[in-house]
């Protein structure tokens, strides 16, 4: 046990950082700095996954022989570190977190060889088509019916909470293929077109005013049948093994560590009443500690996990784990985001949060995004399995209660 | 002691509470307070007012926090009138008549950017100049301030930021050459403005109070204005406690309603317990203000500090049990929410009225 790099890894970290610094364009940039949710603008976004992909880093976490990078644990710590700190855009999830490493973990061989290199140059952008307007944290009750039709299966139904189905021409979804016996046993896993006719695609506006997710509607959609994922009716293995990249796959603490050192370059701008900095308020910097030592904590709870799955162990109910504690430490940040700002976190311009739109900042850039990060956070602890249900989770399959 | 409405401030919470429930016209709402008398509240009968005190203020703003009301009544008549009841029998004369009739509207410009809210931390400067005054810096967060017919501006005539000696309030028309106002919106739907003055000539009658004392009579007025952003804070509260406790019980997942969980009944019972102790130090800083008790401030700092904490316990808790359609501008938990949140970041936060507490 220890914690040295190996030679391999020294001049890692210089390698990214060059990379970075002579790619990133400033369009963006300014997409990455107006990020504030875990979806970024997406036209920018994509421009950025299609860069990656040309140096071959657009999944590192994928296994080689797909298109990943071979990285070790240490090395993606790194890369996931130093794309936070050049305020690179975070690439959507949908597709390279989640339908790919499903695929490869159930997928058939056309079914890899067909949707991975889309998934990986940005050709395809994927949606997850899970949560119901009757099934939220009990998932396995969800309704979409796929009748069997000789080669197809035919959808009637509807998904909510579709995060930039408006974006995507691809769809992961669960539906229900058998109405009798357990619910988890009748669900069945498929991909499908977004542009196949009777798919309807409802933007919902959130508490920041974006239209981020959406309700899907299904009026007789045929999928043929070599779309599904795994065998029929025994899609929530697939389902649960995908969640488990949901919830664990992704690190929190990098991105945390870095917000709190830019918390504190916008607190040493800001003068109290006693004439000093807010960076120096006794009670500031208090909270501000509190939150970092639970950050480093987390670091080392996400590389433990890390080390776990590259020796090819199932971190299991861990990813819970990183789930609530990630979530809940994000919305901490953003609280304090708006603390440090005070009213000037209050002055609303949504539109000034448009990348390369025509709507300049009332106050310092820095103060735009606080707000809207802060009403954005609130759906972590509610999304991917609400914080409450992994709670659960803990308790049974952790502590055995 | 005694807690109970006097019955004309029952009629009063009641008659808000129908008004607010009845359905209103968004444009003609201000006149409509002009004729319920709810604009001459607190003003002195002498000059024309209701002579009404801080409990009829509590009980009518408590009901429009129940509406979710967006109105500039904060910004008018509690921190403008509140400025302007304390001002010369003049200047009452003059701008009072007009404020009640609903036909002036008013703004206090106290904020600066990248400096924490405190009065005493303004830095915007005036400088005596023949006569008058010159005044040059810039304001921000002005609520209402793109609506005002006059911006009472707290400026700098001597001292440094942190003095609260030297201060000086001024009485600006907005037309005024060397103003420019920027409009811009609040994140709970307020309406406010960014102020920048560059060498605008007041003459010596645009001061309110005496030149450099401007200091104990507005943090009077800031003091009255947490007490009604508490009575507000605490009746969105009360409606994100009961949207939330209603949905729980329609709301089913694992064939039952999600209200039958203990877990969450748990958390709705603190929530419940976060409301009422809100509800307790509004009526605490309240009376201990209005009967001029020596521990009154420590009571407005209380409370200010429990509007922050509490409100967002509460607010977050509504969205975190409403689950995805908490997240949504659909229902009222959304925009209770984001006025909750935005009480925390006027006056002063949480955290800075716990240190004023403690400093005692």
């Amino acid at each position: 046990m220890d914690l040295r790099v190996p030679e391999q890894e020294r001049h890692f970290r210089e390698e990214v950082r060059a990379f970075l610094n002579e790619s990133l364009t400033p369009e963006i940039l300014e997409a990455g700095r107006k990020t504030t949710s875990v979806f970024a603008p997406v036209k920018e976004v994509m421009a950025w996954q299609r860069l990656l992909h040309a140096k071959g880093w657009a999944a590192p976490h994928w296994p080689k022989e797909y298109g990943g990078t071979g990285w070790s644990v240490g090395q993606r710590a790194v890369f996931a570190e130093e794309l936070v700190r050049a305020e690179a855009p975070p690439l959507i999830p949908m597709g390279l977190q989640m339908c790919g490493p499903c695929l490869i973990g159930f997928g058939t061989e056309e079914q890899k060889a067909h949707y991975l290199p889309r998934i990986l140059s940005g050709e395809d952008i994927w949606c997850q088509g899970y949560s119901e307007p009757g099934a939220g944290s009990d998932l396995a009750s969800l309704k979409t019916f796929a009748e069997s039709d000789g080669d197809d299966y035919v959808i009637n139904g509807t998904k909510i909470w579709t995060t930039y189905a408006h974006h995507a021409n691809r769809m992961f979804l669960l539906v229900r293929t058998r109405r009798d016996g357990k619910p988890q046993a009748g669900i069945t896993f498929l991909l499908l077109d977004m542009n196949t006719p009777g798919i309807t695609v409802e933007p919902i506006v959130g508490l920041d005013e974006v239209p981020e997710q959406c309700q899907v509607f299904f009026d007789n959609v045929r999928v043929p049948k070599r779309n599904r994922v795994g065998e029929e009716n025994d899609g929530w293995t697939v389902a649960k093994y995908l969640l488990t990249f949901e919830r664990g796959g992704q690190d929190y603490a990098p991105a945390l560590g870095v917000q709190l050192q830019r918390l504190k370059q916008i607190a040493a701008r800001q003068t109290t009443a006693g004439g000093g900095s807010l960076r120096d308020d006794p009670v500031w910097a208090h909270k501000v500690a509190a939150c970092e030592s639970e950050v480093l904590a987390l670091s080392f709870t996400e590389k433990r996990i890390k080390s776990a799955l590259s020796a090819g162990k199932d971190p299991g109910a861990l990813s819970s784990m990183t789930k609530i504690l990630g979530t809940e430490l994000q919305q901490r940040v953003t609280e304090l985001g708006i603390e440090t700002l005070g009213s000037q976190a209050l002055v609303w311009q949504p539109q000034a949060l448009v990348p390369g739109g025509d709507e300049a900042p009332l106050g310092p850039e820095y103060a735009l995004t606080a707000m809207a990060s802060y009403l954005n956070a609130r759906a972590c602890s509610i999304y991917g399995g609400s914080n409450e249900g992994q709670r659960g989770i803990i308790a049974k399959a952790v502590l055995g209660l | 002691m005694n807690f109970s409405l006097s019955d004309e401030q029952q009629m009063l919470a009641d008659s808000a509470r129908r008004f607010v429930q009845g359905g209103y016209q968004a444009e003609t709402l201000w006149h409509q307070f002009a004729e319920l008398g709810w604009l001459a509240l607190p003003f002195d009968e002498d000059d024309g007012g209701l002579g009404a005190g801080l409990v009829e203020t509590m009980v009518l703003l408590e009901e429009l926090g129940r509406g979710g009301v967006t109105t500039p009544y904060l910004a008018t008549v509690v921190l403008g009138g509140g400025i302007l009841r304390r001002a010369d029998a003049a200047c009452r004369a003059r701008y009072l008549p007009d404020l009640m009739a609903g036909d002036l509207q008013l703004a206090l410009a106290v904020d600066e950017q990248e400096r924490v809210f405190a009065p005493e931390n303004t830095a915007l400067q005036a400088r005596e100049e023949g006569g008058g005054f010159v005044l040059n810096g810039r304001k921000t967060v002005v609520l209402n301030g793109d609506q005002a017919d006059r911006i009472l501006v707290l400026a700098r005539t001597g001292g440094e930021p942190g003095d609260q000696r030297g201060l000086s309030l001024f009485l600006l028309d907005p037309h005024s050459p060397g103003v420019t106002l920027t409009p811009h919106r609040l994140v709970d739907g307020h309406r406010a403005a960014r102020l920048q003055l560059d060498g605008v000539r007041l003459s010596a009658d645009g001061l309110i109070f005496e030149k450099d004392a401007a200091f104990e009579p507005v943090r009077q007025v800031l003091d009255e204005a947490i007490l009604a952003l508490g009575a507000e804070a605490v009746g969105a509260l009360s409606v994100l406690l009961d949207d939330t406790v209603e949905y729980s019980k329609t709301r089913k997942q694992f064939g039952v309603p999600i209200g039958s969980f203990q877990v969450l009944q748990h958390r709705m019972a603190d929530m419940f317990m976060a409301l009422e102790q809100t509800r307790s130090l509004l009526l605490a800083a309240t009376l201990k203000t209005l009967e001029g008790h020596d521990d009154a401030r420590q009571a407005v700092h209380a409370l200010k500090a429990r509007i922050g904490g509490a409100g967002r316990h509460i607010a977050q808790e509504a969205v975190q049990l409403h689950g995805g359609m908490g997240m949504t501008d659909e229902l009222a938990v959304g925009r209770y929410f984001k006025r909750i949140t935005a009480m925390d970041g006027l006056f002063g936060g949480a955290d800075q009225h716990l240190a004023a507490f403690a400093r005692g």
